[in-house]
């Protein structure tokens, strides 16, 4: 070994950011939540809905209302009739299952007059039913029958509340987070006569089952 | 009421007896329902009481694989949801994904994006109109529009490799830049299309048997056709003047000029003269595009990973040929989406068929379910 000095690594100096260089050379800055209670549409509808509304959050300039579970056909009949949302642009659900209650129902309302989009969102358990907004808007009945599908979100008073990708009898609810990517095999619709109601094995990678033998016939 | 055998013509307005209601199955392996769309009728002789629609024998769980995969990965699946329309649902998918992160695209891309969901827009309404036609009984203007179909997907081609399944945006900007003499094929396609859509109107636009076939079919109020969250040619069919790219201008919508043509009757017809005025309306956004092609980067600074804040949402539609196509996305801090729901124009539009189809004729049936331009792929994802 030798004894020269170990040469200093040199020091990356970091050059300050040309406030002239167009935006899209710039790291992209994220947007955040904001507070939307000042909002005057957040200020009317708690002046008119009262504790219905939990919350009212911004983020990137949509407007996000929490609505409370059984007041959300009410909201949403107001925002219709007095605030014009006459549109129901999506309804879509969302799991997670870490938290309680575990599934969201996600609307995005539009207004004609301005071009306003804003966002209503509802918490729910798999025991408690949210009520149908099929009754404001007909543009809901599919797609709550499709949360109710995926995640197995009920909708009270829905006037037809089925299955609508899959099949009556489908063993689970896809997009549920525990539901495997593998998809399972649902025994019980498919072979009745070997397994009983709701039962259905998981055809999932590495679980290492295997399809039992149909029952012999003795000869 | 069971009417007399031997008397099958003799209701007042001279079409079909009264019988008995019966049920009767149509598809899913029909040739007219562009896929694989089941509905149950319940018919009465030879008008429909009522229809349901069965759906789901495409279902792929698209919004499943769209959590396991990165943000970059993900744009193929989109190109999957609507394969006649690839272009717009990866423009729908990446405009939320930048919303989501906070991504600037720079203005050449957003050029080249407007250009090619114009294009895209144009081969979608073309093949909208051969199989329209087609299922009407009219079989000329299938050759004639898929002769310049093939012409846009060459350029699609040149320009991404696939025809189809485009896979032609990134979150940020674009994968490549336009090909050497990209400009001028296109610009000579442009110019050559008014021309070639003038030669399809000749033979439907005033043709006897196709307006007897398509006006006054399957009327849609401008109020239920809100309601039921109709959108795109069909909204505006019914006189509805909304434009997504007009009322919530993305890319560089502000920036050119076009109109957004309506229908008045809210018929079968006057979604016919939109789709083919909306066609002209295309090509005279990919012109001025071509004029005012900036020069530039076509990507964005951007991480090599993308990961969106945790509880971070957004909800991103565009104007897709169909309708509004629109991205919900929640990010978790990963780099893969926590969730990610399509709102697909084609599966919120089919919603209202049954409305429409309430007392026609079993054969209009073939030409309601043309007319809203439904893709299979779409609706079931």
């Amino acid at each position: 070994m030798s004894d020269e000095p170990v040469p200093e690594k040199p020091v990356k100096k970091h050059e300050p950011e040309d406030p002239n260089k167009p935006v899209w050379e710039k790291d992209p800055v994220a947007p955040g939540w904001q507070d939307g209670a000042e909002d005057p549409l957040a200020v009317a509808l708690k002046e008119e809905l009262g504790d219905a509304i939990e919350s009212a959050r911004s983020f990137a300039g949509d407007l996000t209302f929490l609505v409370r579970r059984d007041a959300i056909a009410r909201v949403c009949a107001v925002l219709k009739e007095k605030h014009a949302f006459t549109y129901l642009v999506d309804l879509c659900g969302a799991d997670y299952p870490k938290r309680e209650p575990r599934f969201d129902v996600v609307y995005q309302l539009h207004r004609f007059s301005d071009q306003r989009r804003i966002r209503l969102r509802v918490m729910t358990g798999e025991a408690t039913p949210v009520p149908t907004v099929c009754g404001v808007w007909r543009a809901a009945n599919w797609p709550e029958r499709e949360i109710w599908d995926m995640f197995g979100v009920r909708f009270e008073g829905h006037p037809d509340m089925t299955r609508i990708l899959l099949w009556e009898g489908f063993n689970g609810f896809p997009l549920r987070k525990d539901f495997p990517v593998e998809g399972i095999d649902t025994g019980s619709a498919i072979y009745p006569e070997y397994y009983g109601e709701g039962a259905g094995p998981v055809a999932g990678s590495g679980t290492g089952w295997k399809p039992p033998k149909p029952p012999q016939e003795p000869s | 009421m069971t009417q007399p055998l031997g008397l099958p013509y003799d209701d007042h307005d001279g079409l079909f007896a009264e019988s008995e209601e019966m049920e009767l199955n149509f598809g899913p392996q029909h040739p007219a329902t562009h896929g694989v769309l089941r509905l149950k009728l319940k018919v009465n002789g030879e008008r429909i009481v009522d229809s349901y629609p069965i759906i789901g024998y495409l279902h792929r769980g698209t919004e499943k694989l769209f959590e396991l995969h990165p943000f970059f990965q993900n744009v193929p699946h989109t190109d999957r949801m609507d394969y006649v329309a690839a272009a717009t649902n990866n423009q729908a998918y990446v405009g939320a994904v930048e919303k989501l992160v906070g991504l600037v695209v720079p203005p050449r891309a957003r050029y080249i994006r407007m250009m090619l969901a114009e294009l895209q827009r144009i081969s979608s309404h073309l093949l909208w109109l051969a199989t329209h036609a087609i299922d009407i009984g009219a079989m000329t203007p299938f050759f004639y529009t898929f002769r310049e179909r093939e012409i846009l997907l060459d350029l699609f081609e040149e320009y991404c490799g696939a025809r189809l399944t485009l896979n032609c945006m990134r979150p940020g900007g674009l994968p490549h830049d336009l090909p050497v003499g990209w400009t001028e094929r296109c610009a000579k396609l442009m110019a050559d299309l008014p021309g070639k859509l003038d030669e399809y109107e000749e033979l439907l636009t005033n043709n006897r048997i196709w307006k007897k076939r398509t006006v006054g079919i399957g009327v849609l109020p401008p109020e239920i056709a809100i309601d039921y969250g109709v959108t795109g040619p069909m909204l505006r069919g019914s006189g509805v003047r909304w434009d997504l790219r007009k009322a919530l201008p993305y890319d560089g919508y502000d920036e050119v000029e076009f109109e957004v043509p309506t229908g008045q009757n809210g018929d079968t017809y006057d979604r016919y003269v939109v789709r083919m005025i909306e066609m002209r309306q295309s090509v005279r956004i990919v012109n001025q595009c071509l004029e005012k092609l900036p020069d530039g980067p076509i990507m964005a600074k951007r991480p090599r990973v993308l990961k969106a804040a945790k509880d971070a949402e957004i909800y991103h539609g565009i104007e897709g040929p169909k309708g509004e196509i629109g991205f919900y996305i929640v990010g978790d801090g990963t780099p893969n989406p926590y969730r990610c729901h399509v709102r697909p124009p084609s599966f919120i539009n089919l919603q209202s068929l049954p409305e429409l189809c309430k007392g026609a004729l079993i054969a209009d049936l073939v030409a309601l379910i043309g007319t809203t331009d439904i893709v299979l792929g779409e609706v079931d994802r």
